[in-house]
């Protein structure tokens, strides 16, 4: 919220200067593309994504909007599909000429469109999870979530501290399973951890007491770590209950939502799990910089919409605030300044964390960026 | 070792018990009118949506379940309506395409009707697991098993004891001559929409506390279901009971002695495998045309 002030004191100075100067460009607005995923399976991400940037562009304008002009912004639905969403960046691209592209709800969506992005030299932003985004770094590609590997590393430090050293792996076999998965077999050795049993399930199963049986007989296993979002991690959970699994269940930031709360109901006490700052706003310390961040975008994305505000409708946030601050700072809507004023973002406080990109890092969240809750009695915990 | 046993074979039970219920809507459809329901599966969706969102609002559970049963059966009813009859002359095949686009639209309703969160439904007799020589069961699986078994009873004295029922087969083996005798062949098609939509629901009520439900849960529903009626033998209804429990034993044995990776792969070659050398399925009349 800070920013926007600021950016709008900003704005006002630009524009008295440019009446000054007689050289008023008022008129054209700053274009802002976006596809994004509000309908289809991915419509957990996309729907709430949309929101948050057609409420704070609505907000933006009303208080001025950037460099003294209004912003545009061009939503289009992909539906999740990663040829949608290549159609509808090359029409961002061509037909609709825009400065800028927030979007990709999804890894898919988003490595569909970056071949088009890379070649039309646009700056991006993308809002999906995985590290294939950024890394290798491309030129005009930038990312606001945490990625699957910062998860696992979280949750396996945490794992480290309580003196875990052999667990089991369950996750789910598709998209953002898969991809924590093989993230967290990647990881895992850095910790001292093995992994001694290994097993997925189908995003839609409706039982895996099978596999959770396989690995409560599995030899020595201390805790358990389910990679996976939707349904899924509900259901491991209750069947876990079931089972009266002794060791401890660790969920991804997958689940970071009340509605897995709401679905698992009981069976998820004592889950632990990474999650954004925002997931528990009230329970950060007084001294931490992003609590007034997450504090005050929870009360407005709740004001505006009567539900639950979700780490994804925070990821569009700092997509939108990154790109307005480098707007700004670059005084133009220059493609090639813009983006080098979003690679030097730095000490942005977003809901995410604290964000400072360099040329080797265009994601620039720190681990720190991760805290870890336990679920107690329905609600989160802070427990770092 | 058995204990493990036991507990593949309870997973594999309470998944089968799920496919078959889906399974016993397109055995009915298909019995009636030779045409596969592809919207079977979102009558099931529509069958828990409404329940868990009924009794998420204040509604007491048994009013809530009854008036899922009604709104699904309307459904099922509007499909025959407005989407089947008026191209009854059409090919099968025109037909089955028609129920696609249905489920479509059905999901895509749901949608704004609802929303595209999960939903539960709290379980009928609490969520304490029952323990069997060391192995659990939840007590919502025995209301899936039970209520299978009540459903499949109920049809086949529906079907072999009462008139409208032997029309409704009649209609199936020769619609020409159903006709000739009496049957009224229209009202025999929508009461078979109208009762598979019905049984979709009840389907869909009983298992949304054990998988919950969303608008798209009539997918993985309606597909699991599917295979299990072709691999029981089409248009038979024990066949389709048979095959989804096999459908989920399988796939439970599977992740549980050799690798979960591959359940849904062994699953689909037992069909295939059983298909090969009984295409008419387990329990499938021989499609022998007299000549």
């Amino acid at each position: 919220m800070r920013n926007l002030v600021k950016l709008g004191v900003v704005t006002v100075v630009a524009a008295g200067v440019c009446a000054v100067a007689g050289v008023a460009s008022a008129a054209e607005p700053i274009k802002i593309g976006a596809f994004l995923s509000a309908t289809g399976p991915a419509s957990f991400l996309g729907e709430p994504e949309k929101k948050t940037l057609e409420m704070y562009v609505a907000k933006l304008n009303k208080d001025g909007g950037v460099l003294g002009r209004k912003v545009e912004l061009v939503v289009y639905d992909d539906g999740g599909a990663g040829d949608k969403a290549s159609t509808f960046a090359k029409r961002l691209i061509e037909s609709d000429k825009v400065d800028l592209i927030i979007g990709g709800s999804t890894t898919g969506t988003t490595m569909a469109a970056i071949p088009l992005i890379e070649r039309a030299q646009i700056p991006f932003i993308s809002l999906a999870g995985a590290v294939v985004i950024v890394e290798p770094v491309k030129k005009w590609v930038f990312k606001t979530p945490h990625t699957d590997r910062m998860a696992a590393e979280k949750v396996f430090s945490d794992m480290k501290k309580k003196g875990i050293s052999k667990i089991a792996l369950i996750s789910e076999d598709a998209g953002f399973g898969k991809s924590g998965h093989d993230q967290s077999v990647a990881v895992v050795k850095n910790y001292g951890i093995e992994i001694v049993a290994d097993e997925v399930y189908s995003p839609k199963d409706p039982d895996v007491t099978a596999q959770l049986t396989k690995i409560k007989n599995a030899p020595g296993v201390q805790a358990v770590f389910n990679f996976g979002f939707g349904q899924g991690p509900a259901i491991v959970t209750k069947n876990y209950k079931q089972l009266s699994m002794p060791m401890p269940l660790y969920q991804s930031h997958g689940v970071a939502s009340k509605d897995y709360i709401r679905l698992a109901g009981e069976a998820s006490e004592g889950v632990r799990l990474p999650a954004a700052g925002l997931v528990v706003p009230d329970q950060l310390a007084a001294t931490d910089p992003q609590k007034p961040v997450v504090t005050a975008f929870k009360k407005e994305y709740e004001a505006a919409f009567k539900s639950d505000v979700s780490t994804f409708a925070g990821h569009a946030y700092d997509g939108l605030q990154i790109a307005l601050v480098a707007i700004a700072r670059a005084g133009s809507v220059d493609k090639a300044k813009v983006r080098d004023e979003i690679e030097k973002t730095s000490g942005y406080v977003g809901t995410g964390g604290l964000v400072s990109m360099s040329p080797t890092d265009h994601m620039g969240l720190s681990p720190a960026a991760f805290h870890m809750v336990e679920i107690r009695k329905g609600d989160w915990v802070l427990s770092d | 070792m058995f204990a493990a046993f036991l507990q593949y074979l309870f997973s594999g039970l309470t998944s089968g018990a799920i496919y078959a219920l889906a399974g016993l809507g397109f055995a009915i459809i298909y019995n009636s009118s030779q045409v596969i329901n592809f919207a079977q599966g979102e009558f099931i969706m529509i069958g828990g949506m409404s329940s868990a969102t009924l009794v998420a609002s204040g509604v007491p559970m048994p009013l809530a379940i009854s008036l899922a049963m009604l709104i699904s059966m309307a459904a099922g009813i509007a499909l025959e309506k407005f989407a089947i009859e008026p191209a009854r002359n059409s090919d099968v095949v025109t037909i089955i395409i028609i129920t696609i686009g249905a489920s479509i639209f059905m999901r895509g309703a749901a949608q704004l009707i609802w929303d595209k969160e999960f939903h539960s439904l709290p379980a009928f007799s609490g969520e304490s697991p029952i323990a069997v020589m060391g192995a659990t069961l939840m007590p919502q699986s025995l209301w899936v098993f039970a209520v299978s078994g009540v459903v499949i009873v109920a049809l086949w004295w529906f079907f072999n004891r009462t008139m409208f029922g032997k029309a409704m087969l009649g209609t199936s083996h020769n619609r020409l001559a159903a006709q000739l005798v009496g049957v009224g062949v229209k009202k025999v098609l929508l009461a078979s929409f109208a009762l598979s939509a019905l049984l979709g629901a009840v389907g869909g009520i009983v298992v949304t506390p054990i998988t919950f439900t969303n608008y798209e849960a009539g997918i993985m529903l309606g597909l699991k279901g599917f295979s299990a009626a072709v691999l029981g033998g089409l248009g038979n209804g024990g066949g389709a009971i048979v095959g989804g429990l096999i459908v989920g034993i399988a796939e439970a044995l599977a992740s549980g002695y050799l690798s979960s990776a591959y359940k849904d792969a062994i699953a689909f070659v037992i069909i295939l495998f059983v298909l090969f050398f009984m295409p008419n399925g387990l329990f499938g009349k021989r499609g022998t045309d007299r000549v």
